[in-house]
Formats: C-alpha cells, structure tokens, sequence
C-alpha cells in the first residue's frame, strides 16, 4: 500500500490541493481529506466505464479497434460544415489546448460549460471588470464573507473550512469553535424541546411551543463586533445559511434590485420604499453600514445569479457594488466556478483565440458572440451538423430541445465514464481520468494554476483526452489533405 | 385535483455532486435528481407527503418526480429541482442573447402525479424524451 500525498482534487473548482490517497494494485483504497464529491470520484470513477471505443452500427454501440474509433471520428468532424465542440471543464489545460487547434482546424464552434454556468459573469467582468484576489488574501484577510445566490456546503463542500470561515488566517481566526458552540446550544434547546412535548403527551399536558419571534427589522449587533462573519444571501434557506451568521432570504429574481438598493444607500441615498425584493429597507441600510465598515470584504456569487432574470446584468449590479464598497474600504468578488477546470478552459480558451468561450471558427477566425455562437443558441436553433463532446454531459445538463438537436446530428463522446450523452453518440473514445490516471494542469477558482497528479495507472490502451485529440487531430488534417482542401498554412504547423 | 403556482428553482445538492462524480448511470445519482423538494405547507395544501409523485409543469415541458420535504423552510412557493434530466425538461431554454438558458426563477404549477404516472428511471426517461435517428 502507498500513500499519495497533496493530491489536487479534479472535484469542484476549489481544487483542494491537500489529499491523501492510499493506493493499492493500481486501485485507489481510501480517500483522506476530500469531501463527498471528491471521494465519490476517486472511489468510483472506474464503475461505470467503457474501456473500449464503440462506434453506432445498425443503431447500436459496438466495440471498436481505436484507430477505427479515431478515423471515424475525424471523417465525421472533416465533413462537417458547422461542427460544435463542447465540454472541456473537466479535463487538463493541455486537452483544451489542442481541442481550440481542432476547432479551427475544422471550422467549427468551441465552448466550454461556462456557457451554461457563470458565462454570464464573463460577460459583466468583460464590461465593467472586477475587483478580486486568490483565495490565500480571503482565508488570511477577509473578516466578513458573503455568499451570494451560493450554497457552498452543496457545491463547494470544502470551501469554508480551507478558504473562508472555517480556516485559520494569518490575521484572521477561524470562526469553527463558535459555530459548534452555537451548534450545542440549538442541539441542547432541540432537545429539551422534544423532552418537554414527551412528558407533557405521557401526563396529558399540552406544552406550548414557543412562539415564532417576528422577523427582526434590524441586523443584530453581534454582526457589527469585530472578528470573522459569515453572510449568505438565497432565496431559500441553505445549510450553507444555517452555518452563517446571518441569512437574508431575499425574492426570487430580485438580486439586481437589491444590488442597486445598496448601492444607493451607499451613496447616501434614500429609499423611498418599505422594501427591495422582499428585504426591508432597514435591513438593507444595516447591510450597506455592514459592507462599508469592515476591514477586508469578499462576495463569492453563484449562478443562482447567472441563471436568474437579469442574469450577466445581476453580476454587473454585484461588480458595481464592490467597486462602490471600495471607496470605503477593501472589499473583493470571486465567482464560485463549479467544475474543478472550468477556469482554465476560459483561460485556454482566452490565450489562443482571444476569448473565454462560445468560440466560433467558421469564418477561418475567432468570432465571439454569446447569444449567438453559443452552443445552447445553436443547438436550440438546430444549425450545427456534428458535435463532439469531451468530457462533458451535455444530454444531462442543457435544456431537452437543444440536446435533442444535439443527439439526432453525428455525435462523438471522448470522456471517462457512460454518461447520458455517449448512450447516444456514434462514437464514443474513452479516455483515462485527468488528475486520477494522468497528469496535467487546472486552474482554480481564484485563476490560480495548479498541476494535476498522477496517483493509478490507466488501463491498457485509455489514452488521455490530449493524447486523443491529438490523434483526432492529426487524421482530420491527413483527411483534408486527401481531400485536396483545407488550407496549407495550418496543414504544416 | 389541487394545484399551487410556484416559483421553480433548480441548482447543485451535495447529493446530486456525490451521484454524478459516482457514475450518472448509477441508480445512486438519478434517485438524487428525479425529486422535488418541496415546502411541508404546500405539500399539505397539495394533500401529498413525502415519497408521492408530483407533476412539474411549466410553459416548457412537463415531468413527474418524487416529493421531498424541504428542510429549511419556511419558503412556500418555492420548489427546488436538483439539476440533471429531469429538470432539463421544464427548465426554460431561452438564453435572453446571453447563451445562458433560465434555470432558476421559473413559474411553474406543481399538483400530485395521478396514478398512472410513475417517475421514470434513468433509461425511461432518455427513452422517452431523447431518440437517436
């Protein structure tokens, strides 16, 4: 038995970076320090895997030889006029690199999961820019932490405990011990609670229950004393929100409003309403005293955000408000990127064309239009002719009208596992998993890189998704030769 | 039957990331997904309790799955889908030129499934919904 140590977690995009894996005959045995996700993956990423490509024949999926499985793929790609590629936030930097040469190469689309996650932030950061810093200032600086339209503790379980709350700073304490003790006390109350129902129901007593307290129209003071705390702003209450200390539950749809709100306040104005989004006016004047009087401030936002009406202008309302704070003060935002590599498939995707995704080649350049050569507006718009998919799932993630106009085109799947979409592909590469069986690079929410390591072999002949692509990409150029197309000046780079 | 008009939200559980990374064939992560949580209140009005079927409708599709209640209330009015297939048909698909389709804040009507109408399985579900031409 060995044990890997400070292993990145190809999970979420917090890519904790201090795993142990105990590894015996190539097989991973015991997980230490992950979260549920992270240990459910690297304990069963090997379930539910072909280990063999399979190519559709008379309507089913067959095994195949890898080079059939390559050819085949690059016929569909070579002839297509309009082809998507999509995926690319769960697999190294390197496999994105060579993903965008193939995207131009064929003339086709390239996005990445973003598109369907914080696009919309990239948006309003490529309009307003933002103000942010890596998650080291957060965990030893910042002394008041708000979460917006984010659940960490279902999306990000490790969040609190390595980078905001519930980690000890340089400058900062960890604010643990005083939500176990406020955790004992609710525990304690619960259950004098329950024993007094019991014994009341056993002698015929009825007890009353305690009546609810009305809402207060104020923070509390304890929110206003100096140490660590913890905000979380949803529109329902989280276990995220229990773990705060203190929850705004605030309208579905209305973040843009109160974003604007607290804005306003800020600059000394006045609201001329008794609330904003189901948030009393006071509330919101305390919050802007709150955010404008602590020392190091961050706003981590979710796609709670993104996926609400107003959606890149909610992000651009949040940006303006940091912005605004910082006249006051130090204040940060940071997006909650979900896929451990979402990040650095916009950072990829920016270095080589120019921009972060929804990447289109088939004018000869990059063109980028969100709205338009997005993947979603094009599937639902059903122009695409073939699609290739690598390591994503987008049957299980998008609207069913666009991937049903996904599926019912040519569709190739290079990715680690059986998934929703390869139950419908014509070719389907499996590929080794990256941070598990091979190496490579992602970058971390914070845009922070960090290397990806090798702790099992593959099985024989899975390849990793760059070692794939390449192979894809070097059969498309032969067959554009072949086929006296294409043009010459990428065919000798 | 009784209806309530609700606001539907979909998003990430722990449950539904620990289904997914163990393998989205695997009955652990479509039993995580095909659920609706749903506030203890409206679920009285709506005459169900926890484990009956519910059908989800909105101007974009409509689906059956099983009710849960949801914890940390009170939010009536408020149901939550986790994401995966079973939300993907009822979310809305317009992307407002952002490229970003609706999944939270949508208005939907919630009433309990009849009889007939089972929450599908995984391979029911893409059958019924997804054809390979």
């Amino acid at each position: 038995m060995k044990v890997v140590s400070n292993v990145t977690c190809p999970g979420c995009g917090c890519l904790c970076d201090d795993l142990e894996i105990e590894v015996e005959n190539n097989t991973v045995k015991a997980v230490r320090n992950a979260c549920g996700m992270g240990e459910s993956k690297f304990l069963g990423y090997s379930l539910h895997r072909p280990q063999k490509p399979l190519i559709r024949k008379k309507g089913e999926l067959v095994e195949a030889s890898l080079s059939e499985a390559i050819r085949k793929s690059a016929e569909i790609l070579a002839n297509s006029s309009y082809p998507i590629l999509y995926g690319w936030s769960n697999t190294s930097c390197e496999a994105t690199s060579v993903g965008v040469e193939l995207a131009e190469e064929i003339g086709g689309i390239i996005d990445n999961t973003s598109t369907v996650c914080h696009g919309p932030s990239v948006l309003s950061i490529q309009d307003v820019g933002f103000s942010t810093c890596t998650l080291g200032q957060v965990r030893h600086r910042a002394d008041l932490i708000i979460y917006w339209a984010s659940n960490p503790w279902s999306a990000h379980p490790r969040h609190l405990e390595r980078y905001t709350n519930f980690t000890e700073g340089r400058f900062r304490s960890s604010a643990w011990n005083k939500y176990l003790d406020g955790l004992g006390s609710y525990r304690a109350e619960r259950r004098r609670q329950r024993a007094a129902k019991l014994v009341g129901e056993i002698h015929g007593v009825s007890v009353e229950t305690p009546p609810v307290e009305e809402p207060s129209k104020r923070l509390p003071h304890s929110l206003f004393e100096k140490g660590r705390k913890m905000i979380v702003v949803d529109v329902r209450r989280t276990r995220t929100a229990d773990i705060a200390d203190y929850f705004l539950q605030v309208e579905p749809n209305k973040d843009y409003e109160i974003f604007q709100a607290l804005r306003i306040l800020l600059q000394d104005g006045e609201l001329e309403v008794d609330s904003v989004g189901g948030v009393p006016a006071e509330i919101l004047e305390d919050l802007a005293d709150l955010l404008a009087g602590c020392e190091f401030g961050v706003l981590f936002f979710g796609v709670g955000l993104t996926m609400s009406e107003g959606k890149l202008r909610n992000i651009e309302a949040g940006i303006s408000l940091v912005r605004d704070l910082n006249q006051f003060t130090k204040f940060v935002i940071m997006p909650m990127r979900g896929h451990y590599n979402v990040t650095g498939a916009n950072i990829v995707s920016t270095w080589q064309t120019g921009y972060p995704f929804a990447v289109d080649f088939s004018h000869g350049y990059p063109r980028y239009n969100p709205g338009e050569t997005s993947v979603v507006d094009v599937l639902s718009r059903d122009e695409s002719d073939a699609a290739l998919i690598v390591a994503s799932d987008p049957v299980a993630n998008f609207p069913k009208g666009a991937s049903q106009n996904l599926i019912k085109n040519p569709l190739i799947v290079v990715d680690t596992g059986t998934s929703a979409t390869s139950m419908f592909a014509d070719v389907v590469l499996p590929s080794a998993v990256s941070g598990i069986e091979v190496e490579g690079t992602a970058y971390r929410m914070d845009r922070v890189p960090l290397p990806l390591k090798k702790v099992v072999q593959p099985p024989k002949a899975v390849y990793s998704d760059e070692q794939l692509l390449k192979r894809i990409l070097r059969e498309v150029r032969r067959i554009k030769k072949n086929m006296g197309g294409g043009d010459s000046q990428w065919l000798t780079c | 039957m009784p209806s309530l008009k609700v606001t539907l939200l979909t998003g990430r559980t722990l449950r539904q990331g620990q289904g997914k990374e163990y393998g989205k064939l695997s009955e652990r992560y479509w039993k995580s997904v095909a659920v609706c949580e749903i506030d203890p209140d409206d679920m009285k009005k709506l005459g169900i309790t926890e484990g009956n079927s519910v059908k989800i409708g909105t101007d974009h599709g409509l689906v059956v799955v099983r009710a849960i209640k949801s914890l940390r209330g009170p939010h009536a009015g408020r149901v939550f889908v986790p994401y995966g297939p079973w939300a993907n048909v009822i979310v809305n698909p317009k992307t407002h030129g952002t490229g970003m389709p609706s999944f939270k804040g949508i208005q939907a009507t919630i009433e309990p499934a009849p009889s007939c109408e089972k929450v599908l399985t995984m391979p029911e579900l893409l059958e019924r919904h997804f054809k390979k031409e």
